[in-house]
């Protein structure tokens, strides 16, 4: 196996070629803030939290994407790290309509936990207050376009773990949204196996079991990496 | 409060009230003097503009509850317990006893609060530092400087009140904690104890305040329990069975001025065709009236004295002793609203009683307190008693369960033509005709008139649509050149 040797934050790091910087960095102990990546799925780069700085890299780059070089020299904290970080989350907040008082997440919300990370205590940005809709078509559980940040996590879950690729996503721009089947309501779409990965995988109060009141979802992206590796067992267990 | 600069003889003139201090939201009054200096009326202005009814639309009802709690940190439960059993009704669920026993601690505790607030923190300054006493000490400061043993018991019988609800719901204010289908946890028993353990405190607080307030009606307080919004009016409540005191389910009875039962059991589900409401240019309340009678006839107020004056009884030993009294000093049917404070004593006390009841009750900690179920009723209407009087959600939903339509008919909308008449009485009781000066007691008298109904003005103002406006364009003197109304 050959290795890359690198530097993030002043420390060294080898890693095997391959490897990210956000695996990289995590080997190490350094925290570097996520929201769509979940491990288990695979990297997409679409929130932006993760930006990292790269010595000779006039562009932040993304450390869930990017692989270990040899010889790099990574740093991932920075006032202009921090700033970029703190904007991103005040452009999730002001792009939906993120009311956490009353959400079903409340207080089980990894797009809260990330604010409350980067010091948020308002947004500097005007709030847009789009009009979105709730989707409650399905038996067993609801969609809320409103608190849903685009970071496909059900997407990737539904068509890389369970297969049944329900999920997508349409539209363009402030128009973008994730749709169910061919932009059906979510009840109507028979590939769905009612199995739960996308409401367990989803960080906010988007994806959310029907009947849930405010702070009543308590799922854990988490337990993803859990099933995946009891599958895994499984399958290269003996017959 | 504005100052009042002399008039010059024989000018109409407006004195206002801005904003009305030690209530519960944003309003003003206005007195309209005529030329001769006599009082014309007096008009509650509510100005602040909420709008809840149009952004809960395409919410989920299961929401309901905690989303309307939000509108008022004082009685958030009220609404949450209003939006429960609206979500009851859509699920077609009856629910687990338990849970309608732990939703009836929650009112009783949610009722002692808000009451302690109102009688200890906002209207005793009035009472107990005197009408005319210096406006900068006339309050709660003034009264924990002035007595503070009453103070601290009004201010410990009010947290009593909060701990209930915190250790029932997990947090004392925008607790969501009653859902559809009953509530989210059961009563542990170690709260349960912490509870009784604090309930013969409250019972000696709320028994020496009401002492002390008898004594004041009695002597130095007659006056203004004889012209404080007394007239005859038709009053409204929920009545339990055998017409007992109610706050949570029962029947709703409307009664008269002299205690006859004008509609027994109206009802619920269809209650805007029974109840109408009114609209003014100059408030942003509207002003519900029980539709057979019209918008006059109609009026009926709620609230603690209401609640007092359409049971046959409270059903509780002491509350009951102290109804029997209440009866003696009023008549029947009380209809002077400055005996709204000692009925929210006596609600209090009611309550405590209850309370003790409701522990000592073995099925309390049963773990079983949640039904479940999908939508079975596209259209339900949800009904309790708010500390301040009856309060209505009305929700209307698709088949998911997404929220259609949403009409919330709150307490103190319902006390609005009450309140307009009791400061015009007020007014005309305490500014003689000719009188040269204003003096700040005689306003202060005014605005003590809407303390008695404890209106809560951020439930109140939620209709959605066009805001009425009224511009006036005045001359140089103050004479009207033009004016343009909004409705």
């Amino acid at each position: 196996m050959s290795v890359s040797t690198l530097t993030i934050d002043g420390q060294a790091v080898a890693m095997a070629v391959g490897a990210t910087l956000l695996e990289a960095a995590r080997e190490v102990g350094i925290a570097i803030p996520t929201l769509c990546h979940l491990e288990g799925l695979s990297p997409v780069a679409a929130c932006r939290l993760c930006l990292v700085e790269i010595e000779g890299s006039g562009k932040l780059q993304p450390a869930c994407i990017t692989p270990v070089l040899e010889g790099m020299v990574v740093r991932t904290d920075s006032p202009t790290l921090r700033d970029y970080r703190r904007t991103v989350i005040e452009l999730l907040f002001t792009e939906g309509n993120h009311v956490c008082a009353v959400c079903v997440a409340n207080g089980h919300c990894e797009l809260q936990d990330r604010a409350v990370e980067v010091g948020m205590d308002h947004s500097r940005l005007p709030y847009r207050f789009p009009d979105r809709a709730v989707d409650l078509s399905h038996q067993r559980f609801g969609l809320d376009h409103n608190r849903c940040i685009l970071c496909t996590r059900c997407v990737r879950v539904c068509d890389e773990v369970e297969g049944a690729h329900v999920w997508d996503v349409a539209w363009r721009g402030e128009h973008c949204r994730i749709i169910a089947g061919l932009d059906q309501p979510w009840g109507a779409v028979d590939a769905c196996t009612d199995c739960g990965k996308c409401v367990m995988v989803c960080p906010t109060g988007a994806l959310f079991p029907k009947g849930d009141t405010v702070e009543e979802k308590h799922e854990d992206p988490s337990q993803l990496v859990a099933l995946l590796r009891a599958r895994q067992a499984r399958q290269g267990a003996p017959p | 409060m504005e100052p009042t600069p002399t008039p010059p003889a024989g000018a109409r003139r407006t004195i206002l009230i801005d904003p009305v201090t030690r209530i519960e939201g944003h309003a003003k009054i206005t007195i309209h003097l005529g030329e001769n200096g006599a009082v014309e009326g007096a008009r509650f202005h509510v100005t602040e503009y909420r709008g809840f009814e149009r952004f809960c639309e395409g919410r989920p009802f299961t929401e309901m509850a905690a989303i309307t709690a939000r509108i008022c940190g004082i009685c958030p439960v009220s609404h949450l317990l209003a939006a429960a059993k609206t979500g009851d009704r859509i699920l077609s669920v009856t629910i687990p006893p338990t849970a309608v026993k732990l939703r009836r601690l929650l009112n009783l505790a949610q009722i002692i609060q808000s009451h302690a607030l109102s009688f200890f923190h906002l209207s005793s300054p009035d009472f107990l530092l005197g009408w005319d006493s210096d406006p900068a000490k006339r309050n709660i400061f003034g009264l924990i400087a002035a007595d503070p043993e009453l103070a601290r018991g009004g201010i410990r019988l009010r947290q009593f009140g909060q701990e209930l609800i915190e250790r029932l719901g997990g947090r004392k204010i925008h607790a969501a904690w009653a859902v559809p289908g009953g509530v989210r946890s059961p009563l542990d028993p170690a709260d349960r104890e912490a509870i009784q353990a604090r309930l013969s405190e409250a019972f000696a607080t709320t028994n020496a305040a009401l002492d002390r307030f008898k004594g004041l009606l009695d002597g130095p307080l007659a006056v203004e329990a004889a012209t404080f919004g007394c007239f005859p009016s038709l009053f409204m409540g929920l009545v339990g069975a055998d017409g007992r005191w109610e706050h949570y389910d029962g029947d709703l009875r409307l009664i008269d001025a002299v205690g006859a039962v004008l509609a027994e059991a109206l009802p619920q589900q269809q209650i805007s065709e029974v109840l109408a409401e009114a609209v003014e240019p100059w408030t942003y309340l509207k002003f519900p009236y029980y539709r057979p009678l019209g918008p006059e006839a109609g009026s009926y107020r709620v609230g603690p004295l209401a609640r007092l004056n359409v049971c046959t009884r409270i059903g509780t030993e002491r509350a009951d002793a102290e109804l029997l009294e209440l009866r003696q000093r009023g008549g029947r049917v009380v209809t002077s609203s400055f005996y709204y404070h000692l009925a929210r004593l006596i609600e209090i006390l009611a309550a405590l009683e209850a309370i003790e009841a409701l522990l000592d009750d073995p099925e309390i900690c049963t773990r079983h307190v949640r039904a479940h179920a999908g939508v079975n009723t596209f259209e339900a209407v949800g009904v309790s008693e708010a500390p301040r009087g009856t309060l209505f959600h009305h929700y209307r939903v698709d088949a998911n369960g997404l929220i259609e339509a949403v009409n919330l008919i709150i307490a103190t909308g319902q006390n609005n033509r009450a309140m307009n008449l009791t400061i015009t009485q007020i007014a005309r009781t305490y500014i003689q005709p000719g009188q040269s000066e204003i003096a700040e007691g005689l306003l202060n008298r005014v605005e003590a008139g809407i303390r008695c109904f404890d209106p809560c003005l951020s439930c109140s103002t939620h209709a959605a649509g066009q805001m009425p406006l009224h511009v006036q364009l005045l001359g140089p003197g103050g004479e009207l050149l033009s004016e343009r109304w909004r409705d």
